[in-house]
């Protein structure tokens, strides 16, 4: 099947973007280069094109019971124009999927990761079934840019029916761009200030024209990548998947056992011993990578889910997990790179903090 | 550095060839497949390498490739300034050498392709 093309495909690939097949998209990896971009980011500020992400509404009367049952998050607290972080489990407390909820006045909105959008609305369809609750997926019909950066409140500042800067961390608004209605939160995968800003498809390419006329950069998923990492937010498929739980993944903020019946709450709950997310500072340039086997006394401590040369912090980290006994900070360990041992040992997360 | 002059390797690396001597680095193509260089391994000087056995590594933000030797021969000198900072073999990949290498007795570059042989190749890869 070919890969799906989101409202800014063509103009990567008539600016340089480089694309490639990602969670059934085809998105840029780059344009210039990973270590440019990822610099832009961290300095001044850039754009990606995340209309790949899966945007579903979930409307209803039985809309909040319905959040509450499938997301690991409350959703009974949360205020309008409110953002927040959650999990979606399976029945065995493994993670199907990380994603974010908005509340609105009349509804909830809530974006799932590419690859995942098929397999979370087939499970919540099932779970709708027999509750007055309607679930859009409006992936198709609008465009997604996020815009990151110290730089990112300049750029957007005076685009929209609303003031952006006016926002929260983690907050959003429904404004307006060019006449049409649109949404921005205050959000981000990059560790930077930011925004995410949803239109229709047919005033994507005008507002990345708009954005990239008042300085920012196009940027790929190739930084996206680095710069989450650097800031340590988990990405499924790495670190998070099916068989980890939110304790071993160091996301229990995220998990509310006490907010009463959940998919996946008893299992979770329970889960305990299994191994733990950690980072790692790696000694020499040499970048640990998904699947290099971590050891500790030349014994085998756990596995590497994402590592790179850092392009911000001029080392080389990695995000891995390891039995809890290895999992205190400072424990040498040693990673396998390819046959050769990298010395590292075990450090805080995040690896990269913005200076408020 | 006049191109047409190299030989070049299936894995991308180019050879010139000087007597006894062939100096060897990573074409336009690898460099461009790489992205940002952040570690190059080489082997020391006395290393012996085989042709189209692994002698090193380069690794970009992006990923690791390996380096595989175009000749056989016993490596004579290595460029230290490159393996201490690899970075400028992004932008200009002829102009910055890896290993010196001092073909081994019997050994030849007949196995590697000329400049029109690989740009066909390169040709053929990208359909």
């Amino acid at each position: 099947m070919a890969d799906h093309r989101t409202a800014l495909t063509d103009w990567h690939a008539a600016h340089g973007g480089k694309l490639v097949p990602f969670g059934g998209w085809a998105m840029p990896v780059q344009y210039v280069g990973i270590v440019a971009e990822h610099l832009t980011v961290r300095t001044a500020v850039g754009l990606f094109d995340i209309g790949h992400m899966a945007r579903l509404t979930v409307t209803g009367r039985d809309a909040l019971p319905f959040l509450e049952h499938v997301f690991s998050n409350s959703v009974g607290t949360m205020s309008d124009g409110q953002v927040r972080y959650g999990l979606v489990l399976n029945e065995q407390g493994g993670i199907r999927d990380d994603v974010l909820v908005s509340k609105w006045p009349r509804g909830y909105g809530m974006v799932v990761n590419a690859g995942n959008r098929v397999k979370i609305l087939d499970h919540f369809r099932q779970h709708a079934a027999g509750r007055a609750v309607q679930i859009d997926d409006r992936t198709f019909d609008t465009a997604m840019i996020a815009v990151q950066g110290p730089k990112a409140a300049k750029v957007v500042d005076g685009l929209f029916g609303t003031d952006p800067a006016a926002l929260k961390y983690y907050h959003a608004a429904e404004t307006v761009y060019r006449g049409c209605g649109a949404t921005v939160s205050r959000t981000g995968y990059t560790g930077e200030d930011g925004f995410e800003v949803t239109v229709p498809n047919e005033l994507a390419v005008p507002l990345w024209e708009e954005l990239i006329e008042r300085g920012a950069v196009a940027c790929g998923l190739g930084a996206r990548d680095t710069l989450r990492l650097e800031a340590a937010m988990p990405l499924y498929g790495h670190e998070l998947n099916e068989t980890v739980d939110p304790a071993g993944a160091k996301l229990m903020w995220a998990v509310k056992l006490d907010k009463g019946e959940f998919v996946g709450r008893d299992a979770a709950k329970a889960a305990t011993g299994n191994p733990v997310r950690v980072g790692l500072e790696l000694d020499g340039k040499r970048a640990a990578r998904e699947g290099c086997p971590v050891l500790a006394g030349g014994a085998p401590a756990g596995v590497v889910t994402s590592g790179s040369y850092a392009p911000f912090l001029h080392k080389s980290i990695a995000m891995g997990t390891v039995h809890p006994s290895h999992a205190a900070l400072g424990t040498p360990l040693v990673v396998d790179i390819r046959g050769t041992p990298a010395d590292a040992r075990v450090v805080p997360l995040p690896f990269y903090k913005r200076a408020k | 550095m006049d191109l047409s002059a190299l030989r070049y390797a299936k894995s991308h690396e180019w050879s010139a060839v000087d007597g006894r001597v062939v100096t060897v680095g990573i074409t336009a193509f690898a460099a461009e497949q790489l992205g940002d260089v952040t570690h190059l391994q080489l082997p020391k000087a006395g290393a012996a390498v085989t042709a189209g056995k692994s002698f090193g590594e380069i690794e970009s933000v992006k990923a690791v490739f390996d380096l595989y030797a175009p000749v056989t021969g016993t490596v004579t000198e290595v460029n230290a300034a490159l393996l201490a900072n690899p970075e400028p073999v992004q932008a200009d990949p002829y102009g910055n050498w890896m290993l010196r290498i001092t073909l081994a007795e019997g050994a030849t570059l007949d196995h590697l392709m000329t400049k029109p042989q690989y740009d066909e190749q390169l040709a053929a890869d990208a359909h």
